[in-house]
């Protein structure tokens, strides 16, 4: 939650896989002023060329609503869902978090990794790189708990969405 | 359909022949000589496609845009790279902001060329990615045909818009396989023609229960073609209904019909828009709710229910709320409407409608265009009520600039048929009538076609009275000349206390003279005695004419809603005292 009734939804959009697809999502989104958090995109279907757009936009239901709307008329959208995690979606984030630091606070660093399931992909006398997935808000609180154990970057792919259970987009 | 090898320039001319194109507008240059040499070889082929010299690209997406509107047809146009494209872009957003459906085919440089800023290279796909609905860049051959037939397929179904297929320069001389249209499927584009049965039957309930009911009729009906408003027309008589329309779609129904209160929005008629303000049924039918039509969004239709029926889904709820959506086309909506009605026998409630007819009678005294009419200087609304008298005998097309001239015209040139009223609406683009008026008698060369102009606009597109003495196109353009920027300075004397902020044009041309220069017949008039006489001499000349008439410079166009005013709020003819319009207003355009 944001504030009142402005959430953070997560819309999940079926496009064609053509040049500058990405761009006419883009252009429209900034043109009729719409915000987003994230925005993540890959071909998700080889063979018919469908890739999947999964935008994370702050506002209102009616905001978002009208989004999709948008987002539907341009001609190689083939679909646009709100899947957001408050409804029926599920919601994942991958983060690759770097830590520098030495002693004690090197080994808090690591001993919390294992409360998040963290794993260490990268290490040096002076370093960790962590690999974390889970929702946004378990990296929110992970990278948290990093900042004064010598937090020292941060990369993030943003949200993949997915419906529950049988319903197919 | 065999598939044959053929070079990409002659793929674009078999493709407009395949789509039944026979006229095109355009302007050669490097990046499209390919093509344009193709063009001259088709003069010799027994059906060749007619190409229209412009004198500037943006008059051939204007040209091309009124060719569309007048005709029902796709609107064509050829360009070159560079400025070019970038000339058409006017014309382009026009289209996509007035649903008008265009393919620009545009030339590039060589694809090894694309990239490095070579002479009159401009991203075009990029550009006019905003203001198109779809385009493509070819940068294979063997998609050209397939992207070509897409191209028109995308620009006339769904709700229509400009679409832009970029074709680098060694792409048309490249040999490739060309396929025709009946095997070219587009693989997800499939608007929505028809609605949800039950949500029609909501609606005609809706419709039976009004008691203050009225029809608020848009573009959507025109683009949606004769059946549509054929239809319309079945149904407004059916339920006996007011109707009224937005600027775009003026001629669905007859505009000199006692069920027609006129245009509805910021110049809209009295009874229009109080009708609008006070009912409890609204009936949108193809219009969307623009802000030139609400006024002050939460002041509007206050006490109403509303259906609205759009090919566009997102124009459902966009800007107000509806109670019934209705998404799908005009024609299919109101042929299942109209059917349901008739299976059903639904009847309206008469004795209630009979009233509301009362209370719109009497806002229709209030007599809201009415002028003062003047002996000395031509008033520029008597003067299109002239034109009106004289003409609509003889099932003109009109189309208009930007400004006072246009909302003038639209209040007092009244439509009887739809496709007869070509005006820039939405992007609101001076310079639009004279090459829309050529497009326009392109389509309809035994018509007569007028473009109102006021002396401000004309000169934006000036240049393109040169094509119409090249092809023969005897456009009548007609000046309300009232030296100012007429609209500005309207707004500055509302709402900038007079303060005429460059708005006035000194050093005009002497209009007739610049037609002589042209080749076309200047006339002017100055006195409202001679006025009916000119009008007739403009009309009876074989070629094209400026007319030049000098009107009063101090009319403002009334009645008018300030920006940020509700529709009860409107201000009428010669009572303008002061009243005072909030800096919110203000800000408003």
């Amino acid at each position: 939650m944001i504030n009142g009734d402005e959430l953070k939804h997560t819309v999940s959009v079926l496009v064609d896989n053509e040049p500058g697809v990405l761009a006419r999502v883009i252009g429209l989104i900034s043109g009729r002023g719409y915000n987003i958090d994230s925005l993540t995109v890959a071909e998700v279907d080889a063979e018919k060329h469908i890739s999947r757009i999964t935008i994370v936009a702050p506002g209102s239901e009616e905001t978002v609503n009208k989004m999709i709307s948008q987002l539907e008329r341009l001609v190689p959208v083939k679909k646009a869902v709100n899947v957001t995690y408050e409804k029926k979606g599920i919601e994942r984030e991958m983060a690759l978090v770097k830590i520098v630091s030495t002693g004690e606070k090197r080994v808090e660093s690591m001993r919390l990794s294992e409360v998040f399931r963290a794993k260490v992909i990268d290490t040096t006398h002076d370093s960790f790189v962590f690999e974390l997935n889970g929702s946004p808000r378990k990296i929110d609180a992970f990278v948290d708990l990093m900042k004064p154990l010598g937090l020292s970057e941060v990369s993030r792919t943003g949200v993949v969405a997915i419906a529950r259970g049988t319903e197919k987009m | 359909m065999v598939n044959m090898q053929l070079t990409g320039a002659q793929m674009v001319l078999k493709a407009l022949e395949d789509q039944q194109v026979d006229t095109i507008f355009g302007y050669p240059g490097g990046a499209v000589l390919p093509i344009y040499d193709e063009l001259a070889k088709d003069k010799e082929s027994n059906k060749p496609i007619r190409h229209f010299l412009v004198r500037h690209e943006q008059g051939a997406s204007h040209a091309a845009e009124g060719y569309a509107r007048s005709s029902g047809k796709v609107g064509v146009l050829l360009v070159t790279s560079g400025p070019g494209v970038t000339n058409a872009v006017t014309g382009l957003t026009d289209a996509m902001m007035d649903s008008i459906p265009l393919v620009c085919i545009s030339g590039q440089v060589p694809t090894h060329l694309i990239g490095t800023d070579a002479f009159q290279e401009c991203d075009a796909v990029g550009i006019t990615r905003p203001c198109t609905k779809h385009n493509w860049l070819v940068k294979d051959i063997n998609d050209l045909s397939r992207i070509l037939h897409e191209a028109f397929y995308v620009a006339s179904n769904g709700r229509p818009g400009p679409v832009l297929v970029d074709i680098p320069k060694d792409i048309q001389f490249q040999t490739g396989t060309y396929i025709g249209p009946d095997t070219v499927k587009h693989k997800s584009y499939r608007p929505k023609l028809k609605a949800n049965i039950d949500k029609i039957d909501e609606a005609l309930k809706l419709i039976v229960n009004a008691e203050k009911p009225i029809f608020y009729t848009g573009g959507g009906v025109i683009n949606s073609g004769n059946a549509a408003v054929q239809l319309l027309r079945e149904f407004v008589r059916l339920t006996g209904f007011p109707i009224t329309s937005t600027l775009q779609g003026l001629g669905a129904f007859p505009g000199d019909d006692n069920q027609f209160v006129g245009m509805l929005g910021m110049h809209g008629t009295y009874e229009a828009n109080m009708a609008m303000n006070k009912c409890d049924l609204m009936i949108n039918v193809g219009a969307r709710f623009d802000d030139r039509i609400t006024g002050k969004i939460d002041e509007f239709s206050p006490n109403s229910k509303k259906i609205h029926i759009d090919i566009d889904p997102s124009s459902i709820n966009k800007v107000i709320p509806v109670e019934v959506g209705l998404n799908g086309d005009v024609a299919h909506v109101l042929e299942d409407a109209i059917k349901l009605w008739k299976s059903k026998v639904y009847k309206v409630n008469k004795p209630a409608v009979k009233n509301w007819w009362k209370q719109i009678d009497k806002w229709r005294k209030t007599n809201s265009l009415h002028f003062k009419e003047d002996k000395k200087t031509i008033k520029p609304q008597y003067a299109i009520q002239r034109l009106y008298e004289l003409t609509k005998d003889s099932d003109a097309f009109i189309t208009t600039e930007v400004g006072q001239h246009q909302m003038w015209a639209a209040q007092h040139y009244k439509f009887n048929k739809p496709n007869r009223w070509i005006t820039s609406g939405s992007l609101g683009t001076m310079g639009f009538g004279l090459p829309a008026a050529i497009g326009v008698q392109v389509a309809h060369p035994d018509k007569l076609v007028i473009d109102i102009a006021g002396e401000a606009s004309i000169l934006m597109c000036m240049q393109e009275m040169s094509t119409a003495l090249q092809h023969k196109l005897p456009v009548k353009v007609f000046i309300i000349n009232n030296q100012y920027m007429g609209m500005v300075r309207q707004w500055q004397e509302l709402l900038h206390d007079k303060r005429y902020s460059h708005s006035y044009t000194d050093a005009l041309p002497d209009f007739v003279k610049l037609a002589e220069a042209y080749g076309a017949k200047g006339i002017r008039v100055d006195k409202p005695e001679d006025l009916d006489k000119s009008i007739k001499e403009m009309i009876n000349y074989d070629g094209p004419v400026i007319f030049d008439c000098i009107v009063d410079q101090n009319e403002n166009v009334f009645p008018m809603i300030p920006s940020g005013k509700a529709h009860n709020e409107m201000l009428l003819g010669n009572e303008t005292e002061k009243e005072e319009i909030s800096d919110e207003g203000k800000a408003l355009l």
